[in-house]
């Protein structure tokens, strides 16, 4: 009974994690209608964060160093939620009212990130540093000297394809160089201490002990979720996001800065992403595929609590959480030792982590049969317009 | 007078607490031509959105030939004869008018026999009488996104027309169109009545003079005033919700 | 000119069929068998997504389908493969004893020549009506397919027992016709089946594009709401195209299992089947020559660069599911098409730009029709 109730809190952390990163697919979904495929990446990319921050850190040692988990939190929020707003202004913006484009768009901005962090390094930061000052530079001269030709759009894109190929030259002609050539995670998984503070147990109640990690992550995402409530429902650019939300056309009349207001959701919900991707290394060793992972759980999280509402991502991300650790794990059986043989086997066909998801799967289409619309759905004459 | 053709009893439609139809009760007879009015707001669409099937009623009844129609999906309510032109005018972008036309007139609406079965000699020579009579047949092969919005208009009254159903709902027909357009369209719809029942949802009160039918004023989801355009223009009620109360 | 252009994809296919092995390599030439039997895959992703509107990101589930029916026959069939009683080799490792029962009917070849089409179209006609007819559509649909296939990948991937996991199964040793498999010979006559079945999906996909079934998918693709007040149920149609597009992906991926000697549960990573996607936007979707030109093109692109330079290849993907997006929507076919390539040689000063008024140089209509004449020609 012990081990089922540590299965669930298990589950219960799983599911912080699952909700942090649904919850800021949730809102720029909500908000925009798109769905950033490249959101797992963002996991990624906030996983990697807090890999670098504790090895600036680690020097350091002793207390200063046990500090670094709160730092690498607020720098993975930080830098994800740039990339987040970088992403949509440049390209997500351009592909407004076409959501299946942009999911393919985003996608190949997952590959390119992670192909980036198996092979970058300080080579392939000068190559690409190289190429986007030719391009970028080319672009105003061209522009300057015949930017009212109709040719000038072909010659710009000739331009900064010649642009890429300088930087890929730049990043051979140091591939010798060993010191600045090998790249900085390469491939191969890479793993985070936790600080001394947050292993082993925080407690016992009721005879079950309390792993620190677990109950660390539970919190986190609780804080992190009761701020965006308290931010889209109390501040001004809540009060904005919601506004948008409701009613794009209206909102750009009433003088609400629309494009603030997509940046800034999208921001956010790429930082929270990268804060669970922070919170992830607690859990594991984590590689460049880690979005991949999370990124289907995420969806079945939006597919079942419904669009753009806080209350179902909670409950379906942690029912979600909870089935996956408590099924997966097969102490099922070891909780409800009496159970009858064909009972059991179905039980034990389920019992692994990957076919505890084929479960949810199943769950989730026969859910769909009766409520389509998830678990809190959406009224009004705005739905389906 | 014989048995009403359409009925909505006492139906109330609310969205979280909000009532967008509060006990509306109306009848619509064989062959009548009705028009309804009134403010934004007033639940003119959703009263369409009722009838069609878009939106469920929270409560009461919708009665057509004797049958209830709650519950009842969108493109059932549509096949047993209840047509709808929406607010703006929705078309098939990508097909060209003539297949717009053509898809509206198919007599079987299943997948297999859009596959194999051509489409019949009179459909056809309906599709271009009726492409001819919006003046749309030179663009017969455009498509139809790329037409100009009162030819949407037109394109989207004739595609709800095709469909030849016994009961027309039109949502601001002549939104958008050049005063020479609203008359020929008012005159379209006075030669469909009769045969169709038809129900118009207009701001244009010139065109609704046009059409010269009983128009029923709809305020806050309720029915305000039924009767001649004349007679309801001099309701203080009537006044009131257009104009404000009077001031004196 | 217009006897050219009707002439044009049978000399492509003789091209193909004939003179393309006279000068390729053995090693080539199932390179491009595999591009062909891809493309298959490319004309039913334009079928649903192209024409109707549905972004299926799981065709690989129905690929792959198709893939391991007639893996497991060849597998059956190769007396090398097999262990101590008579079922192959690779249950011994796992301590099975008796084929599972959904083996058995892959003994006989007319059954596997059914299923690898049957079995996935049933499985995509199933998912389908299931998401169809609850009203999900859009990105939710998107993310359902993803998650189906995920859900599919586990699957095989965990049940060692049943398929042999993440190994997968091998094709390449069995013997057909007196033919190994992956001999060169055999792959020859792979190829040449591959490229005949080719204008057969075509004509397929034409049947079901073409008449007022093809119109009424588009139709549902531009206002499916719309397509509802008309009358028509939009669930059986949708239904039907996705099923047609899982027959279509199970024929390709059991061709593309022969030729490539192996199917994994990697045909069925997430990946891939975004990467399908991919080659019918670069080609140009809502047309059907454009999926054959964008499978092809992107699949050689991608040999070329793994060749090359291979960690780079996902940065050039990557570029490309970006680039195409943003700037060739319409994709390769699609862009020369609409003119494209005039406007492309108009900005250089190569050729004359189009006129505006095509009626007065008498040059009749066709070129500027985008916007028609004020509305009083109506009225």
């Amino acid at each position: 009974m012990e081990l089922f109730f540590s299965q669930i809190l298990d589950g219960l952390s799983i599911g912080s994690v699952l909700l942090l990163t649904a919850t800021g697919l949730a809102i720029v979904f909500g908000l925009m209608g798109v769905i950033n495929l490249a959101h797992g990446e963002f996991m990624m990319l906030g996983a990697y964060i807090t890999f670098v921050v504790q090895n600036l850190f680690r020097p350091m040692g002793g207390l200063v160093f046990e500090l670094y988990f709160p730092v690498a939190l607020v720098v993975a929020f930080f830098v994800t939620a740039i990339f987040g707003v970088v992403l949509e202004r440049t390209l997500i913006r351009k592909l407004y009212g076409r959501p299946l484009e942009t999911l393919l768009a985003t996608w190949g901005v997952s590959l390119i990130l992670i192909q980036l962090i198996r092979s970058i390094s300080t080579s392939m930061v000068i190559g690409i540093a190289a190429a986007l000052a030719i391009g970028f530079f080319g672009g105003q001269f061209l522009s300057k000297k015949i930017g009212d030709r109709p040719a000038f759009p072909y010659l710009n894109g000739v331009m900064w394809t010649a642009a890429v190929g300088i930087g890929l030259v730049v990043v051979n002609s140091f591939s010798s160089m060993r010191a600045i050539a090998s790249p900085w995670f390469g491939p191969r998984n890479i793993d985070v201490t936790a600080p001394k503070w947050l292993q082993g147990s925080w407690g016992v109640i009721g005879g079950i002990q309390l792993p620190g990690l677990r109950i660390f992550i539970i919190l986190l995402s609780a804080v992190l979720l009761l701020f965006v409530m308290w931010f889209l429902t109390k501040s001004v650019w809540g009060l904005r996001i919601r506004a948008v939300t409701q009613n794009r056309q209206m909102s750009n009349c009433l003088g609400i800065p629309t494009d603030s207001v997509d940046s800034i959701t999208f921001g956010l919900g790429s930082g929270l992403a990268g804060v669970a991707g922070c919170a992830i290394t607690l859990l594991g060793s984590v590689g460049p595929n880690l979005g991949a992972a999370y990124i289907v759980s995420c969806f079945m999280v939006i597919v079942l609590g419904g669009v753009g509402n806080l209350l179902g991502t909670v409950f379906a991300s942690l029912i979600l959480g909870i089935i996956q650790s408590v099924v997966g794990s097969g102490s099922l059986l070891t909780a409800f030792p009496g159970m009858p043989p064909a009972a059991k086997s179905v039980v034990e066909f389920f019992a692994t982590t990957s076919m505890s998801l084929v479960l949810v799967f199943i769950f989730i289409i026969a859910f769909l049969q009766f409520r389509p619309n998830g678990m809190f759905p959406q009224k009004g004459r705005s739905v389906d317009a | 007078m014989s048995e009403p053709l359409l009925v909505l009893h006492d139906v109330s439609v609310s969205f979280d607490g909000f009532f967008a139809l509060t006990d509306l009760s109306l009848t619509l007879q064989k062959g009548e031509l009705k028009s309804i009015i009134g403010p934004n707001g007033a639940g003119k669409t959703t009263f369409l959105d009722v009838i069609t099937g878009k939106v469920r009623p929270t409560k009461g009844t919708v009665t057509f030939k004797g049958k209830s129609l709650v519950g009842l999906s969108e493109q059932k309510i549509s096949r047993q004869g209840i047509g709808r032109k929406f607010q703006t005018p929705r078309v098939f972008d990508n097909l060209t008018v003539l297949r717009n036309l053509e898809l509206a007139a198919s007599p079987n609406k299943n997948p297999f026999s859009l596959l194999t079965d051509k489409l019949p000699k009179t459909a056809k020579d309906e599709v271009h009488r009726l492409m001819n009579y919006v003046g749309l047949t030179p663009f017969a092969t455009t498509q139809a996104g790329s037409l100009s919005h009162g030819q949407k208009q037109w394109l989207a009254i004739a595609s709800l027309v095709a469909q030849s159903p016994e009961v027309l709902l039109l949502d601001e027909p002549v939104a958008g169109l050049t005063d020479e357009e609203t008359v020929r369209t008012a005159e379209l719809i006075k030669s469909l009545a009769g045969d169709h029942t038809v129900v118009v949802i207009e701001h244009d009160m010139e065109f609704i003079r046009d059409l010269n039918a009983p128009v029923t004023v709809l305020h806050q989801g309720q029915l305000l005033t039924e009767g001649l355009l004349e007679d309801v223009k001099k309701d203080p009620r009537v006044i009131e919700v257009y104009l404000g109360p009077a001031e004196e | 000119m217009k006897l050219l252009k009707r002439l044009i994809p049978w000399i492509l296919l003789a091209f193909a069929l004939f003179i393309l092995p006279t000068f390729l390599s053995d090693f080539r030439i199932n390179l491009f068998g595999r591009y062909f039997s891809l493309a298959i895959t490319a004309l039913a992703i334009d079928l649903i997504w192209g024409y109707t509107g549905l972004l299926s990101l799981g065709q690989g589930i129905f690929f792959a389908l198709g893939g391991y029916g007639v893996a497991m026959y060849l597998t059956l069939n190769t007396p090398s493969e097999a262990g101590g009683n008579g079922i192959p080799k690779f249950f011994e490792n796992y301590g099975v004893g008796q084929l599972p029962f959904f083996w058995q009917p892959f003994w006989s070849p007319a059954f596997t020549l059914i299923a690898i089409w049957v079995l996935p179209a049933i499985v995509a006609g199933l998912v389908g009506y299931l998401i169809f007819r609850n009203r999900i559509k859009g990105v939710y649909f998107s993310i359902i397919t993803q998650a189906a296939l995920m859900v599919f990948f586990h699957f095989f991937n965990g049940q060692q027992k049943l398929i042999n996991g993440t190994n997968g199964l091998k094709t390449s040793t069995t013997e057909l016709f007196g033919l190994q498999v992956g001999s060169s010979d055999m792959q020859i006559w792979l190829y040449r089946l591959t490229v005949i079945l080719i204008p057969v999906t075509f004509l397929i996909c034409r049947y079901f594009t073409s008449g007022r079934f093809g119109d009424a998918l588009i139709a549902i693709r531009d206002d499916e709401q719309r397509f509802r007040f008309a009358g028509f149920n939009p669930v059986p149609f949708k239904t039907i195209v996705f099923l047609v597009a899982g027959a279509l992906c199970g024929i390709s991926g059991a061709l593309y299992t022969v030729q490539s000697g192996i199917v994994s549960p990697q045909f069925m990573s997430i990946s891939f089947s975004i990467e399908m996607v991919i080659w019918v936007a670069v080609g140009g979707r809502g047309t059907l020559v454009g999926p054959i030109i964008g499978a092809v093109l992107v699949n050689y692109l991608r040999s070329l660069v793994s060749e090359a330079l291979p960690e780079f290849w996902l940065f050039v993907q990557g570029a490309l599911f970006v680039f195409v997006v943003v700037l060739m929507p319409d994709g390769i076919y699609g862009w020369v098409s609409k003119g494209g390539l005039r406007s492309l040689l108009a900005a250089f000063g190569i050729a004359p730009k189009a006129r505006t008024y095509p009626q007065i140089d008498q040059e009749g209509p066709g070129m500027e029709m985008k916007s028609p004449a004020p509305t009083d020609s109506s009225a």
